[in-house]
């Protein structure tokens, strides 16, 4: 049973208390003395409550959430993998909790060492030379990666390259990295396959390219089998190609974007090496470059010599890009999880999810709209249901799944489709789980013909049912104030 | 084959066996094959479970550990005992960004109460869902600002923390942004500097308390002239202080934006921490970064969702406010479950021990006569002293007797010499306090 539960802010007693501090004991001389002018004026409204309400409160709302443990979740282009227990007692060993980020190299010898193995696996399992473990997150990764392409580019006193190319089926992140880095996006098409359309790249590139983003596989889990020669047409028009690491998944153990004449990648740890997306974050999203690019690299950096591990500032780097080492306890899990599989175990897990992937996409593409044949890599994408005579929509499809226990596939991305269905089971998944799933998804298929109504209206089982988001987007109730002030004026 | 694998023999017969197919390698036939990876990778070989809690247990080993008396960004906070264990708990830990809020309501409802808190505390209107760290979120206001105002220069005083000037740097030069700086003055912003300087050009004013000295600077009048100038006030506080000092709103600043590693987040090798920003509502839709929002469900049960998402990535593409996508949302909930354990009185007394501590340190490092004082300015747990003691002698001396302290302000500005950081947090005591007096005390040169 799901208990209803209050806002924390409703739940307070003022006087109760769920903290344990000592007394102040420092006497006379050091009693607080601002001037007022300093001072804060306003009360402070937090919640008082005592130890045990706070845990009720939190573990009561943990029951309202589906996690990996709860269950599938086969979020295309997330990588839902399982984020193993080993990865978390390692993070919380105390020693690690306790380094200052400006103690100096010597004394912190240990975490120096862990980034910089980390740094030489991670170019190792990706074909690039060098890479740098502090952009927090995907995204940041891309803009740091577009940060180093435009150094290069200015390095050698070329200031025109302002345009970066951009598939229409990548993630939304890529232009909109391009965009606060200060350049311009240009659209590439896709071909029919959902590939890059080489006709229209080359109608596009010119000495104001900077460079190409890309995703291989891209958003529809489909290799871009012309790889070669897209590299050679960037390269040659004088540009840099740019790796997004989402998919990277579906290359360990099959090819790496080094050897297919990728510049600049990032790697989403949180994705491919099972960190936990914590409900959106935090990530890490380390980035690699090509030999000549390893100036560039953000400050700090880590460096080493004759067993020494020291850190330097690089008068080249495009200069410091996060406060410290970024996400360190999360590029650590990586590191540990890296470490469990091993040379043995880390080249079967392209292989296995995109076994998966096939699997799933097989016994499904008579039910569901598979808008491209032949074989997915580690996700796949269907438009749909094959039979939309109902009008149930992908939509309800994908809510109608949360009754049955699954989380939902991404939805209506890509957006090459009207109705999109993006599936990634990763490796993690057994034969079982993919047939469970796979009947289940037949089944609503099946009831979006017979009782439409039933998937229009789903969930019915889960702790609240569809929410009325124009509501939100209206009202505009984004704090507890907000909401105090808006029951008082009904 | 492995534990993380669950696929037997039988089954990958089975599997292939359906999809037509002899050996799992077929199903990559569109791959080119001089870009297929031939062999193994050269990477160390998989360790077990025993051997992996050896080998972290070593690397544990090669760091020394101190008891800390600088700051500069990283504070030794008190980390209550309860928020692991929830912060730990599988449906927040291992969930996606709440996309399907119907399975969805815990991280939503964190969220909410998160942004609920920080609007308290900073008192501004919005939060959003979070930011990497203080940096980031830095130039995230400062991209904020230029969008808002359509300027192209920044005015951001010299005396904030070089990390932060750093990322601001780095952010503006690609984005064709251009800083200017405000002088600092005995400790503090040179406040008196801003009316010349400001220009119609200026998208914002810049500022930080407690600043780089730790001096809690005093912005009366400010905004003020900010707004006059059709220019936007961005201050970036320690949050944890501004339950005793006074908040971003009070000093009618457009953007509060900052880092919560000060309300008890590890210090853990910087990160992961989070980074906050807080604006007026007016601004919101120009903000970045995820905002939950409260509503309905379709039987009237109060409920919670991501909203206003027309300024985000995933939908506008590169018209987007920003390109943030993941952000730092466990970190969010550490800090709802610190906030919810400590509430005002909580807050009030890690202030007040942190202030006391501070402010016992400053005095006996006084005594000693080996110190003497930098600035005579109102500060808060962190403060700046001037010292004639050699650098390399009050650092080694200092390891060898287990502190981390007396950080030298010269790393960071050569001409910051003789000048030394030190913060205290509610977990030193008396006795620490005394221990690390006594040590410094006793050099002699």
């Amino acid at each position: 049973m799901v208990r209803d539960t209050k806002i924390i802010f409703e739940q307070s007693v003022p006087g109760r208390i769920g903290y344990s501090l000592p007394n102040p004991c420092y006497g006379e001389g050091c009693q607080i003395d601002i001037p007022a002018s300093l001072k804060r004026q306003s009360s402070l409204n937090l919640p008082e409550v005592s130890e045990l309400d706070a845990i009720r409160h939190f573990t009561n709302l943990s029951f309202k959430n589906h996690g990996v443990e709860t269950g599938f979740y086969p979020r295309g282009s997330c990588t839902m993998k399982y984020n193993p227990k080993i990865n978390e007692e390692i993070a919380s060993i105390p020693t690690f909790n306790q380094l200052h980020p400006l103690q100096n190299s010597a004394s912190i010898q240990g975490v120096l060492k862990i980034y910089d193995e980390l740094a030489k696996i991670l170019s190792e399992l990706s074909g690039l030379h060098q890479y740098s473990l502090n952009p927090f997150a995907g995204s940041h990764g891309e803009l740091v990666g577009l940060m180093i392409m435009k150094a290069y580019h200015e390095s050698r006193s070329d200031f025109k390259r302002r345009k970066v190319l951009v598939p229409d089926s990548a993630h939304g992140t890529n232009p909109a990295s391009v965009a606060v880095c200060g350049m311009e996006v240009i659209e590439i098409k896709s071909t029919d396959k959902g590939t890059v359309d080489v006709e229209d790249l080359k109608a596009h590139l010119s000495d104001e390219i900077a460079g190409m983003m890309l995703t291989n596989p891209n958003t529809l889990g489909i290799f871009e089998s012309d790889i070669c020669q897209i590299q050679k047409l960037v390269h040659d028009a004088g540009g840099l190609l740019y790796y997004d690491g989402a998919n990277l998944n579906a290359l360990l153990g099959m090819a790496r974007p080094g050897d297919m004449g990728f510049d600049i990648m990032h790697i989403n740890l949180h994705k491919t090496f099972s960190t936990p997306h914590g409900g959106g974050g935090p990530g890490s999203g380390p980035v690699g470059v090509v030999e000549k690019l390893v100036p560039f690299l953000p400050n700090p950096q880590v460096k080493k010599q004759d067993g020494y591990y020291y850190i330097e500032q690089n008068k080249d780097a495009i200069g410091q890009i996060s406060g410290f080492f970024g996400n360190f306890k999360v590029w650590l899990r990586a590191y540990v999880y890296i470490l469990t599989l091993g040379k043995e175990a880390i080249k079967h897990i392209g292989p296995l999810a995109t076994l998966n992937a096939n699997y799933i996409k097989e016994k499904l593409k008579d039910v569901y709209e598979l808008p491209i044949e032949g074989f997915c890599m580690h996700e796949c994408v269907f438009d749909g249901l094959k039979d939309q005579s109902t009008g149930v929509k992908t939509l309800d499809v994908a809510k109608r799944l949360l009754d049955f226990g699954f989380h939902a596939p991404t939805v209506y991305f890509p957006l090459l489709f009207h109705q999109s269905i993006m599936i990634e089971p990763t490796e993690v998944e057994s034969k079982q789980t993919l047939d469970e799933f796979v009947q289940v998804m037949r089944q609503v298929a099946w009831e979006a013909k017979e009782q439409p109504e039933l998937v229009k209206n789903a969930p019915h089982t889960t702790p609240i049912s569809r929410i009325d988001e124009v509501y939100a987007a209206k009202k505009m109730i984004l704090t507890y104030k907000d909401y105090v002030l808006e029951q008082s004026k009904s | 084959m492995h534990k993380y694998f669950p696929h037997t023999e039988h089954d990958l017969r089975e599997m292939l066996q359906f999809l037509g197919l002899n050996d799992i390698k077929d199903l990559f036939q569109d791959v080119p094959s001089h870009v297929k990876f031939p062999g193994d990778y050269n990477i160390p070989l998989q360790m077990n479970e025993i051997e992996l809690r050896a080998h972290f247990a070593k690397l544990a080993s090669l760091n020394q550990t101190y008891t800390i008396f600088s700051g500069l960004g990283a504070y030794d906070h008190y980390e209550p005992s309860v928020i692991p264990f929830i912060t730990s708990r599988q449906e927040f830990l291992t969930s996606y960004t709440p996309y399907q809020p119907e399975v969805a309501q815990g991280t939503l409802q964190y969220i909410f109460e998160y942004q609920s808190m920080i609007c308290e505390l900073t008192g501004m209107d919005v939060s959003n869902a979070s930011m990497y760290d203080g940096p980031t979120s830095a130039a995230e206001a400062m991209f904020m600002a230029e969008a808002i105002t359509k300027r192209p220069k920044m005015l951001v005083s010299s005396a904030i923390f070089p990390h932060i000037k750093e990322v601001l740097k780095t952010y503006a030069h690609y984005r064709g942004l251009e800083i200017d700086w405000i002088p600092a003055t005995n400790g503090h912003t040179d406040l008196t500097e801003i009316q010349t300087l400001l220009t119609k050009e200026h998208a914002m004013v810049f500022v930080q308390k407690t600043n780089l000295f730790g001096v809690i600077e005093d912005y009366t009048n400010l905004a003020d002239l900010v707004h006059a100038n059709g220019s936007l006030l961005v201050i970036y506080a320690d949050i944890a202080t501004l339950a005793l000092i006074k908040t971003p709103g009070e000093d009618q600043a457009d953007i509060a934006v900052g880092d919560c590693q000060t309300l008890g987040i590890p210090i853990g090798f910087g990160g992961p921490y989070l980074g906050y920003m807080a604006v007026k509502k007016t601004h919101v839709r120009k903000m970045p970064g995820r905002i939950c929002g409260l509503s309905y469900d379709k039987n009237g049960k109060r409920s919670f969702v991501l909203t206003l998402q027309a300024r985000e990535q995933h939908i506008r593409r590169e018209k987007a406010n920003s390109n943030i996508c993941s952000n730092q949302s466990l970190m969010a909930l550490y800090i709802t479950v610190y906030l919810t354990l400590l509430g005002p009185s909580g807050l009030k007394r890690v202030n007040e021990l942190s202030y006391q501590g501070a402010h016992y340190l400053y005095q006996e490092l006084l005594k000693t006569k080996k110190f003497e004082v930098a600035f005579d300015q109102p500060f808060l747990k962190e403060f700046t002293i001037k010292s004639l003691i050699p650098a390399p002698l009050m650092q080694s001396a200092l390891q060898q007797a287990g502190f981390f302290g007396a950080y030298p302000l010269a790393e960071i500005d050569p001409e910051l010499e003789n000048l030394y950081n030190f913060a205290v947090t509610e977990k030193r005591t008396k006795a620490e306090i005394d221990a690390l007096v006594h040590v410094l005390g006793g050099l002699s040169w």
